[in-house]
């Protein structure tokens, strides 16, 4: 499967996932100050895989970052998954992030000192699991992104895209309704790519589940449901249906 | 979560190693010194349980139990004549200097006891007779005797062997078992008169007057009387052994020197440990940051911080006195140096390392509190 643009996605029936209105985001002050989101306006849906591509340092991360509740922003309102964000406790959005939100970041960031089966349960540990039940889990999970025989090695034992298909296990694997997703592909070469994309859409089309993807990748666009592009801290255009199809075909 | 906090600290073996052997030296270095110090304190006060007398009655100016200053010949019986004393005999103690069959010069710690009682005998006769100190000349020495007093280039000497104290025969009579005295010479025995005729004369020669307190009177009332009425300083033993000790705290240079190194031993562990423990919370923040992002809590994190941290301490504490006990193991038979493992000095290094634990724990704390979760996102 290399595109799920045949698949429908009816604004109409499904849910809105993620919701941000009007958000600005100030790295800084005086000289130094960057200001990295200027008013966004950004919805995802449930069962939606959503691409958030544009040029470098134009507030792609910042957006993911405050959607996902690890950056504080200064305007704007932020749903999550039905729960709005403004005004909540710092240990409240942990929680929460812990219980309902998958990273897949660039970089892997899986504990080299852990084993794959470990990396991959503590999110699940995190969430009180109890560590048999843990560790029985991300075994499975692991068998589902194809390295069912890779549980007790090391992550610097594995290739990267080995290490980033154990790092979907691990954001998959306490079930969680928002997967993010920074850059999950730039490290990895083309065929590689293609197989996490496989895996991320798979992930997506889970019932009430939503992918969201910051990529910079154009091999990626073939797989999304929906592409928001931003530019200099604004949303530029958001695509999808016939627009999408016709922007991917300029792309590819 | 717990069990990997354990995983990441143990899979980064030089961090993990750095931390131990720091932690174990510290402990070893504070235990061992305070053990050494213990020791030393402990010779300090030995002569008094070499003698076991309730009392000891001294010249008013003397501060601690390895000072003499003489008394009269008629204290002893001024003494005697206080009530409550059930009684009171004249003891001699003096540094003399011997000769071993060779004619080497030795210094000896020379006690003359009362030749009725020989009360403040030995505590243990390993051989020979305590009885025949009555005879002219004779001596009982102990084992550290039996060592200084044997001539290089001859056999062990054994009883019935001789030597001089003072340019006067000493015959051995018997051998016996003491604890070594703080000045570290041997002990040598004689009687009472006997002891006279070895020591230099002198205006005055009784040293101390051992008494006891007739059955059912309290020690320290006798002692108080005693004082009262003759104007002697008169110390129960176990005051004796206080102020011996204090006196070594106020008046010497020897608590500081231990200290200096235990207080060093202190600095390198808690630098050690903390600038180790530092820099793995460093090496490991963007994991830390991407439990952080992952729901880990700031107290999760602080609590898999602090069991790492107490983790190294626990082991570096268990290698590190027992290492100690180790070396006290192979230093006792040989009597050298000083070596008393209390249960005292082992809390204390305890509480030493569980300070060097939270401190080292906190630097990552402080660290991974204000820590970013978002930096997580960033390459
Ligand atoms: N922590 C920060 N402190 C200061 N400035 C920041 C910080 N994070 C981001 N910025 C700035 O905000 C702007 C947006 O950054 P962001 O990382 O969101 O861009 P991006 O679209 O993800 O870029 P890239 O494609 O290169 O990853 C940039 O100008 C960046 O320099
Ligand atoms: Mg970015």
């Amino acid at each position: 499967m290399s595109s799920s643009s045949s698949i429908p996605t009816d604004s109409t029936t499904s849910k809105t996932a993620v919701r941000v209105r009007d958000v600005t985001k100030t790295f800084g002050t005086g000289d130094g100050r960057t200001v990295a989101l200027k008013g966004v306006d950004f919805e995802t849906r449930e069962g939606e895989l959503h691409l958030v591509v544009g040029p470098s340092g134009c507030g792609k991360t910042t957006l993911l970052s405050v959607v996902a509740g690890t950056l504080d922003w200064d305007a704007g309102e932020i749903d999550v998954l039905g729960t709005r964000l403004n005004g909540m406790k710092k240990g409240a959005v942990t929680a929460f992030r812990g219980r309902h939100i998958g990273f897949i970041f660039q970089q892997f960031n899986l504990i080299p000192t852990l084993t794959c089966v470990e990396n991959v349960s503590v999110p699940l540990l995190l969430n009180g699991v109890h560590r048999r039940q843990a560790e029985s889990t991300a075994a499975e999970l692991l068998q589902r992104v194809g390295l069912g025989d890779k549980g007790r090695k090391h992550p610097t034992e594995l290739s990267g895209g080995q290490q980033q298909r154990v790092a979907i296990a691990r954001a998959l694997s306490h079930e969680p309704r928002l997967i993010i997703c920074d850059e999950p592909t730039s490290a990895l070469d083309r065929d590689t790519g293609h197989h996490i994309m496989d895996l991320l859409s798979t992930a997506a089309r889970a019932p009430g589940r939503c992918v969201i993807i910051v990529t910079h990748d154009p091999r990626t666009y073939g797989y999304a449901d929906r592409i928001t592009e931003m530019e200099d801290g604004r949303v530029r255009q958001v695509l999808d249906g016939d627009a999408l199809r016709h922007y991917v075909a300029q792309h590819a | 979560m717990f069990h990997l906090a354990l995983k990441m600290l143990m899979g980064d073996r030089a961090k993990y190693i750095m931390l131990v052997g720091g932690l174990t030296f510290a402990a070893l270095l504070m235990t061992q010194q305070n053990a050494v110090f213990q020791g030393l304190l402990s010779w300090t006060t030995s002569h008094l349980r070499n003698m076991r007398a309730s009392i000891w009655v001294v010249e008013a100016h003397v501060d601690y139990a390895n000072e003499t200053k003489p008394l009269r010949d008629t204290d002893v019986n001024r003494v005697r004549s206080v009530k409550g004393v059930d009684f009171a005999v004249p003891m001699y103690q003096g540094i003399l200097k011997a000769k071993d069959s060779d004619g080497a010069d030795k210094q000896i710690m020379l006690i003359g006891l009362h030749g009725a009682t020989l009360f403040g005998r030995p505590p243990q006769m390993l051989a020979g007779s305590l009885q025949q100190l009555r005879l002219p000349n004779t001596v009982v020495i102990d084992e550290l005797g039996v060592q200084r007093l044997t001539a290089k280039s001859k056999r062990t000497i054994r009883i019935g062997d001789t030597f001089e104290i003072n340019d006067r025969e000493a015959r051995i009579v018997g051998i016996c078992r003491t604890e070594r005295h703080f000045f570290g010479y041997p002990y040598v025995f004689s009687s009472y008169d006997q002891a006279l005729q070895y020591a230099p004369r002198q205006r005055k020669m009784l040293s101390v007057i051992l008494a006891e307190p007739k059955p059912g009177a309290a020690i320290s009332d006798v002692a108080l009387a005693i004082q009262r009425e003759t104007g002697l300083k008169a110390y129960t033993s176990e005051e004796f052994a206080k102020v011996t000790v204090e006196y070594i705290w106020k008046n010497t240079g020897i608590p500081m020197s231990f200290m200096t190194t235990i207080i060093l031993g202190f600095i390198v562990g808690v630098a050690v440990s903390g600038q180790t423990f530092f820099s793995f919370v460093l090496e490991n923040l963007r994991h830390l940051g991407a439990l952080k992002a992952m729901g880990a809590s700031t107290w999760t994190l602080s609590r898999m911080l602090l069991l790492q941290a107490f983790t190294v301490g626990t082991i570096g504490y268990g290698m590190g006195v027992g290492l100690a006990a180790l070396f006290g193991f192979a230093v006792l038979p040989v009597g050298q140096p000083p070596f008393l493992l209390e249960a005292g000095s082992m809390i204390k290094t305890a509480v030493a390392i569980v300070i060097m634990c939270c401190f080292s724990a906190l630097l990552g704390i402080r660290k991974v509190a204000r820590l970013e979760p978002a930096i997580v996102f960033r390459g």
